[in-house]
């Protein structure tokens, strides 16, 4: 009998992953597929291995066992070709923004696409002016990041990523900083990108978000899936006692 | 008992006041120039570099750093020289400043990079930039603004430092100062003359440092925050 293949509509193909700090082991066996234009939500309570599983597949992270491939190319794999191939196909926000602070919005954008890419100046910047408009922050073209709020930060990280056109994106827990307001203004880009079709894993304490964006939602618990499925079922029919207390205790 | 003053051999000897001060000028600049240099390559691999490296530079910042610049500036100078390397004292004097300067730009820089989030880093490496551009391009100049008052002040300190090089009759303007003293044996007034000389310098040095972090800190700049 022959292994199912992963469909080439698998963006992401998570396979078995231990990842281990020491003695201490946060991922244990962790095994995930999200498709091609999926929004997938990862929700757990802190310390659940959520983090670090989205940290594994943008290879922030070197894991002890399994296998993670991001479209059809293994994550993790050492060399320089391996690593230029999943910059290229993934993009990474983070919860601190992580924006340069001594460098214009427009530059935050387009050092990539001039250092990496090799794009002409005219063309990274027209690039810029494109995703800024995505996220709605036309006017902050060259304002430094101290002078926006946490929410146009975030904003900014997000066309930052958007820019090196990847075919999926993780955010990690993008709001967890933010007011209610600001986190509004970010989610709002997220759905928007969702609904254009990008792929995207998000780790998030959003349970509204979860709930109207994400096709499918993990419930981590122990450096494991707990439960997992189509968000629309997992919420109304929780299977587990762990992931019953978890939305409880969310709402 | 009452000092007389007496000045008047500054109109004939004015000119070597003046090329004395010129020569410091030059010596330092070049040594603060190539200092920073050799300080910050050896300060980022010792924060990225391998535990060889890291221990290599280790090694040379604490033994430049324990021990006097006039010893080291001897040895550059008879020490090279008895090696069959003979250089010139004013060579010897910027080599010497040049290694003694590097050394505490090392540590004072490797406090500046250390205090570039280690998240700063991830960001760039996602967004798929090599780690020498990573540092080039993210952590530099943020490490540098961080500890430009501690920069600055570690070059107008070299800058007095260097009068030392006039044990090895570098022409700078302590040296001239000695000439002169014992020409004309009004030591109180060269030395006034000399010590004034200096502090002249030390606020040029200043005033030119700020203007340079103006201009290489375009946000501080444009935003008006104080350094």
């Amino acid at each position: 009998m022959q292994a199912a293949p992963a469909t080439s509509a698998t963006v992401v193909q998570v396979t078995g992953v231990v990842k281990e700090f020491g003695t201490l082991r946060v991922l244990d066996g962790v095994s995930l597929e999200v498709a091609r234009g999926q929004t997938v939500a990862i929700v757990g309570r802190s310390g659940s291995g959520k983090s670090t599983l989205l940290r594994c597949i943008a290879g922030l992270e070197t894991i002890q066992a399994g296998k993670i491939e991001v479209c059809g190319h293994e994550v993790g794999r050492p060399g320089k070709a391996a690593r230029a191939q999943l910059r290229h196909d993934v993009g990474m926000v983070f919860q601190g923004y992580n924006l340069f602070p001594h460098l214009t919005v427009q530059r935050n954008i387009t050092l990539a696409l001039t250092l990496v890419k090799k794009q002409p100046k005219d063309a990274a910047q027209a690039k810029a002016a494109e995703v800024l408009r995505l996220v709605g922050l036309t006017d902050k073209i060259n304002s430094y990041p101290e002078q926006l709020s946490g929410g146009q930060q975030q904003r900014v990280a997000i066309a930052r990523s958007l820019a090196l056109s990847p075919q999926v994106m993780l955010f990690d827990e993008v709001t967890s900083a933010l007011d209610p307001e600001l986190t509004a203004e970010v989610l709002a880009v997220m759905e928007d990108l969702a609904a254009r079709g990008m792929t995207m894993i998000t780790v998030t304490h959003e349970m509204g978000f979860a709930r109207k964006v994400a096709n499918q939602v993990v419930f981590m618990h122990r450096g494991k899936i707990w439960e997992s499925g189509l968000t629309s079922e997992l919420f109304a029919r929780p299977q587990t006692a762990e992931f019953k207390q978890f939305i409880s205790s969310e709402l | 008992m009452l000092y007389k003053f007496d000045f008047s051999f500054l109109l004939e000897k004015w000119p070597a006041f003046l090329n004395g001060a010129w020569l410091t000028i030059q010596l330092t600049v070049l040594s603060i120039a190539l200092g920073f240099v050799v300080g910050t390559l050896c300060a980022v691999a010792r924060v990225y570099g391998g535990r060889p490296l890291r221990l290599l530079v280790g090694f040379y910042v604490e033994l430049i750093r324990n021990t006097p610049l006039l010893v080291q500036i001897f040895i550059v100078y008879f020490g090279l020289s008895s090696m069959g390397l003979k250089l010139s004292a004013e060579t010897s004097a910027v080599i010497a400043l040049v290694v003694n300067m590097g050394a505490y730009t090392t540590e004072i820089m490797r406090a500046g990079i250390q205090s570039v989030h280690r998240t700063q880093l991830e960001a760039a490496d996602c967004l798929g930039l090599t780690r020498l551009q990573s540092i080039l391009h993210v952590v530099l100049l943020p490490a540098i603004e961080r500890v430009y008052p501690a920069l600055s002040s570690q070059f107008v300190l070299l800058m007095l430092a260097s009068s030392i090089t006039s044990q090895i009759s570098a022409e700078e303007l302590t040296a001239v100062a000695n000439n002169v003293q014992s020409d004309t044996y009004r030591s109180f007034e060269v030395y006034i003359i000399v010590a004034v000389i200096y502090l002249a310098l030390s606020l040029l040095y200043r005033l030119a440092f700020k203007a340079i972090g103006l201009v290489i800190f375009e946000r501080r700049r444009r935003l008006g925050t104080a350094l």
